[in-house]
């Protein structure tokens, strides 16, 4: 074992979780970013300093080809696709596992002086099966986000039962290739089955429980990362793919919390299906509209307004103007925040980014449980493309698919204003009664447009 | 690899895993898409293991071309994903 590079290995490893912990203070994020990106390259270089690098051409042009599109798709990437840029990230990870992990097969069974032992071929089975169904998962829920794909949950009868024989297929080949590892069709049969059981999962799983999804799809990347360090005896990989396995963790009992519902029961998938139809038996809600200018004068004589962004402020690419109004506001002293709800947008911590770009300040993002209780003493809550996250049936109606889910309290301001495109129905297929409240005002068109000319409005009134 | 070797490796696991149960809870909401975008270039790591399997001697064998094609994928993990946290990291202010 060369001491310099497991020295340097641990170094790396320490940079990480330094970085991790600078995350835990919005001042320090950036430089947790910088010392985590100075430990990945203190590895790399540590490796490719000990390795006896035969192939030197190779490796660099494959370094050159993948920091290049890594470097351009960073940084042209709009704030409002991030969710798709994660999605793909997971699954180039989880790719990028398992072909270590089956180059290291081929490998050690060509070559006479190495031979798979158990540990090996299990660590190797496990990379490849954790390793597949994040990369094919992974796509498929990029697909859906970008809506390539429907976002609606596919779902066919067997569909479980069918998910199982795979799984009990995998077990079945992953035998017979630790009885004979010569016999590589076994392996082919592997690979073939674990890259079709991540499309099977993910493609009953809706748009909205996206967040879920990609949380979860993000700790599985870190799992073969680790799973691939049991392959290669490296403790690097073990310790950069435990923290991403423990954060995807963290961050999907976040938003399964925040949803009010159990792992099992999002990946189970069809969320919504059922409800959809059973929703339209109810009795219409009548809702009342509102023009660009009434909602202006609501504006202009609130004196504290609290704003509740949701995806469709992202689809409107909404947030510069949020930004103007809250401008607006502030010159005539009202007293203007933003609630964000743990699901809003498509992935944890979204609107955040989305805001943050619109160059708002984060103390002015209020958390869900820290604003709740101010609802009732707003003046004006203005819903900019949320829908879920502040139906009031979660609270009051036990027949609701969404009863239970923690919501903003914002129908107990004194008026609500709600910026919607149309009268469609929120993710979870739901109508939300909150548009009928007596203090609900329906300012309909697209966002981006109608915050626009509210905006104007209030400038020509100042 | 012997028994020994794969307690250690346990080991390694369960404390990392612990610690970063420990760490990544006290990360706040606001910064939970950095944390994703920053954890997809820490799960880049695999990196190491690409530029082992993509040296392996001789040209057109299927370990070496399965090695080349982790490295390119684990490149693009590690600069594109602290490249876009770094991004979205520079637009986080308090005013």
């Amino acid at each position: 074992m060369n001491i310099g590079i497991q020295l340097a290995y641990l170094v790396a490893s320490v940079l990480f979780i330094l970085g991790i912990k600078y995350l835990g203070k919005t001042k320090d994020a950036r430089k947790g970013n910088v010392l985590s990106a100075v430990g990945m390259l203190i590895a790399i270089a540590a490796t490719l300093f000990t390795l006896e690098v035969f192939s030197l051409i190779e490796i660099g042009a494959a370094i050159l080809v993948g920091a290049a599109i890594g470097l351009y798709y960073s940084q042209k990437v709009a704030m409002t696709k991030i969710p798709e840029m994660v999605a793909l990230f997971n699954g180039f990870g989880g790719l990028a596992s398992f072909s270590v992990a089956l180059s290291d097969f081929f490998f050690k069974n060509a070559n006479a002086a190495t031979s798979l032992d158990a540990i090996n071929l299990t660590s190797i089975l496990l990379s490849v099966l954790i390793g597949g169904v994040t990369f094919t998962g992974s796509m498929v829920a990029y697909l859906k986000l970008d809506g390539k794909v429907s976002g609606q949950p596919i779902t066919f009868s067997g569909q479980h039962l069918l998910n199982l024989i795979f799984l009990l297929a995998f077990f079945v080949a992953a035998v017979l290739v630790f009885i004979d590892p010569s016999q590589e069709i076994y392996l082919y049969i592997l690979v073939g089955l674990a890259l079709c059981l991540g499309i099977l999962t993910v493609i009953p799983i809706g748009g909205a429980d996206m967040p879920v999804v990609i949380s979860l799809l993000n700790s599985y990347s870190g799992m073969a990362a680790c799973a691939t360090g049991f392959i290669l005896n490296n403790n690097v990989l073990i310790v950069a793919g435990s923290l991403v396995g423990a954060s995807g963790i963290i961050l999907t009992q976040i938003m399964c919390k925040a949803m009010n519902r159990s792992l099992m029961n999002v990946l189970l998938g069809g969320f919504g299906q059922t409800v959809a139809t059973g929703g339209a038996d109810g009795p219409a809600v009548v809702v009342k509209e509102i023009g660009v200018e009434e909602s202006a004068m609501l504006f202009d004589s609130a004196s504290s307004v609290i704003v509740v962004p949701g995806y469709g402020m992202a689809v409107a690419q909404a947030q510069h103007v949020v930004r103007e109004l809250m401008e607006q506001c502030e010159k005539r002293n009202i007293e203007f925040r933003f609630a964000i709800h743990p699901v809003a947008g498509r992935m944890p911590g979204h609107m955040n980014v989305l805001l943050a770009e619109a160059n708002i300040s984060y103390d002015k993002l209020i958390e869900m449980d820290d604003i709740n209780e101010d609802f009732s003493n707003t003046d004006l809550v203005f819903v900019v493309g949320a829908n879920d996250v502040v139906n009031p049936a979660a609270r009051t109606n036990p027949e609701s698919p969404i009863f239970g889910m923690p919501i903003l309290n914002a129908d107990k301001a004194r008026t609500v204003i709600v910026s919607k495109r149309s009268m469609g129905k929120g993710y979870a297929g739901v109508e939300n009664e909150l548009f009928g409240f007596p203090n609900c005002l329906m300012l309909f068109g697209d966002a981006k447009q109608t915050i626009t000319k509210v905006v104007s409005e209030l400038k020509d009134m100042a | 690899m012997s028994v020994s070797a794969l307690i250690v490796l346990i080991y390694v696991l369960v404390l990392a895993s612990y610690l970063g149960f420990e760490l990544i809870s006290k990360v706040p909401p606001t910064l939970h898409t950095p944390l994703m975008s920053g954890s997809n270039a820490i799960s880049g790591i695999t990196i190491v293991g690409a530029l082992i399997a993509s040296n392996e001697m001789g040209y057109g064998t299927l370990s070496k071309w399965l090695g080349l094609l982790a490295l390119v994928l684990a490149t693009i993990n590690v600069v594109g994903g602290y490249a876009v946290t770094d991004r979205m990291l520079k637009m986080f202010k308090k005013k």
